[in-house]
């Protein structure tokens, strides 16, 4: 496959940035896309060119670190998947492909595709976890856990924190990202001595940060890699509103 | 970004937002009640009855209050998150969204808005006069403004009517979105009822404006 790339460059925080085209020959459809980007790089590097900085860690759809803004969708034209986890043969040949960093207030591009999304860890740090005793491991069938609601806090704990549903969504907001992680711990017995402030303190943070407001396009759901449903939104809505109210 | 409203949190505004249309969307159905009283051929007398118990009773006066204020909460929280909404994203994509999203579900604050202005001409037209506070010479023998003739007279100017139809249609596009929104943001989501609150909103919407909308087509065409 022959293609033309639109990539955004920006050599890093405080510089402007800008779009560069690359043309780029004889791309296998089996290529992976980041493996793409990685030859279009060697081709850079051998002209003694700046290679495109991108974030990746485990190129199989686990991590969370792969962010492109693919023509208009985060991870690409394929349905959820992550952007390492996308082919070649998505495209056709000839296509001009144009790539972006997530744009997001809280996501500040640090060089070229390359965003900062360590707002999320703020999130986390506010309560994105239970506080347990170190010592001898209890035993786990003590404290019963029913199978629905295993299965949903599971599901909610699939997310990989890559914040494709803030890039895709009109508003940034992370809406699907906290309400995930809020249901995981929300959903089990674990979870309950912390529930109140956990959501609260993660909300006020999202809000803090400067991420958007949901307005209930369900954005964040299409594009989500691991169908995080936008049931969560209504869960940690309910668990906020009972958090302040009661 | 220290005002008051702007500290609130997000679901909280959200939250507001959604009880507040929801109450508005009952109204809209006691409006529509009362507006269907213009297609008796009784010279307004049922519609004038009406009227007039909705500007006597106390009760009624009681809820218009919370109604007025609601519509104002209604649209100060949504332009305030819309405006938070345009400062999380300072730098914008090159190319568009192309995430599949519901139909105008979008344009809500466009959608909002357009009601707004008809909700502004509707003010002047009708309730304002009824405060007293535009000059209406339109007066019933009891010296209460004849709001039946008003609308009659406003009817039949084709321009007027075909604005009042194009803003409800615009009107039943944000209520359709609205109403499964309202209550996502209410926290009820659930598969068993989901599909249906989607429906009843689409159902609504759809029914809804189409009550509002004879009504000019009834003084334009019939009469
Ligand atoms: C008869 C008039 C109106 C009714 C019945 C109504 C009803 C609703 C409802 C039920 C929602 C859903 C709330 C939610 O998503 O949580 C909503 C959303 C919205 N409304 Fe209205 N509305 C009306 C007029 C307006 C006006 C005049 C504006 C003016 C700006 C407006 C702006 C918005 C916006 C921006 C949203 C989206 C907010 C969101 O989804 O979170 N609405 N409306
Ligand atoms: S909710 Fe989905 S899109 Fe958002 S961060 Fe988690 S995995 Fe990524
Ligand atoms: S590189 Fe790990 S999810 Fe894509």
């Amino acid at each position: 496959m022959d293609l033309t790339l639109k990539i955004w460059r920006q050599k890093d925080a405080k510089s402007a940035g800008k779009f560069v085209t690359y043309p780029l020959k004889n791309i296998s459809p089996n290529c992976s896309f980041l493996e793409m980007l990685d030859i279009l790089n060697e081709q850079l590097i051998q002209k003694t060119e700046e290679p495109v900085v991108f974030d990746h860690d485990c190129r199989e759809g686990i991590c969370g670190m792969c962010s492109l803004y693919i023509n208009g969708r985060p991870h690409g034209p394929d349905d959820a998947v992550t952007a390492c986890q996308l082919h070649m043969r998505k495209f056709s040949n000839g296509d001009t492909i144009v790539i972006e960093p997530w744009r997001a207030r809280p996501f500040p591009v640090i060089k070229d595709l390359m965003v900062d999304r360590s707002a999320f860890d703020k999130i986390i740090q506010e309560g994105g976890y239970i506080s347990v005793n170190t010592g001898g491991a209890a035993e786990a069938n003590n404290i019963l856990v029913g199978r629905e609601n295993s299965e949903l806090a599971m599901d909610a704990a699939a997310c990989i924190g890559c914040g494709a549903c803030v890039a895709a969504c009109k508003n940034a907001s992370a809406m699907l990202f906290v309400s995930a992680k809020v249901s995981q711990f929300a959903l089990l017995p674990q979870g309950q001595v912390e529930a109140k402030q956990r959501v609260k303190k993660m909300v006020r943070m999202m809000d803090e940060l400067g991420f958007g407001n949901c307005t209930n396009t369900y954005a964040c759901e299409a594009e989500c890699p691991k169908l995080i449903s936008r049931s969560n939104i209504a869960r940690m809505n309910r668990e906020f509103m009972c958090a302040k109210v009661i | 970004m220290n005002s008051t409203f702007f500290r609130f949190s997000s679901i909280t505004k959200k939250i507001w937002m959604a009880f507040l249309g929801l109450f508005l969307m009952i109204f809209l159905v006691v409006h529509l009640g009362i507006n269907l009283c213009l297609l008796r051929n009784d010279g307004g007398a049922w519609f004038s009855a009406a009227a007039h118990f909705m500007g006597t009773n106390y009760i009624v006066k009681v809820f218009e209050i919370g109604l007025f204020a609601g519509f104002i909460f209604h649209v100060f929280l949504g332009i305030i998150l819309q405006v938070q909404n345009w400062m999380a994203r300072p730098v914008r994509y090159m190319v568009s969204n192309k995430t599949d999203t519901p139909f105008l579900s979008k344009y809500m604050i466009y959608t909002g808005g357009i009601v707004l202005i008809f909700l502004i001409l509707h003010f002047i037209n009708f309730y304002f006069i009824k405060l007293g506070w535009v000059f209406n010479p339109n007066m019933t023998p009891d010296g209460e403004p004849d709001f039946y003739h008003i609308a009659k007279q406003l009817f039949v100017i084709p321009a007027y009517s075909i604005i009042y139809i194009l803003l409800f249609i615009v009107l039943g596009f944000h209520l359709n979105q609205a109403f499964q929104a309202a209550w996502q943001t209410l926290g009820i989501n659930h598969p068993q009822y989901t599909t249906c609150i989607r429906r009843f909103g689409t159902f609504y919407a759809i029914v809804v404006p189409l009550g509002f909308i004879i009504i000019p087509f009834y003084f334009l065409l019939i009469r």
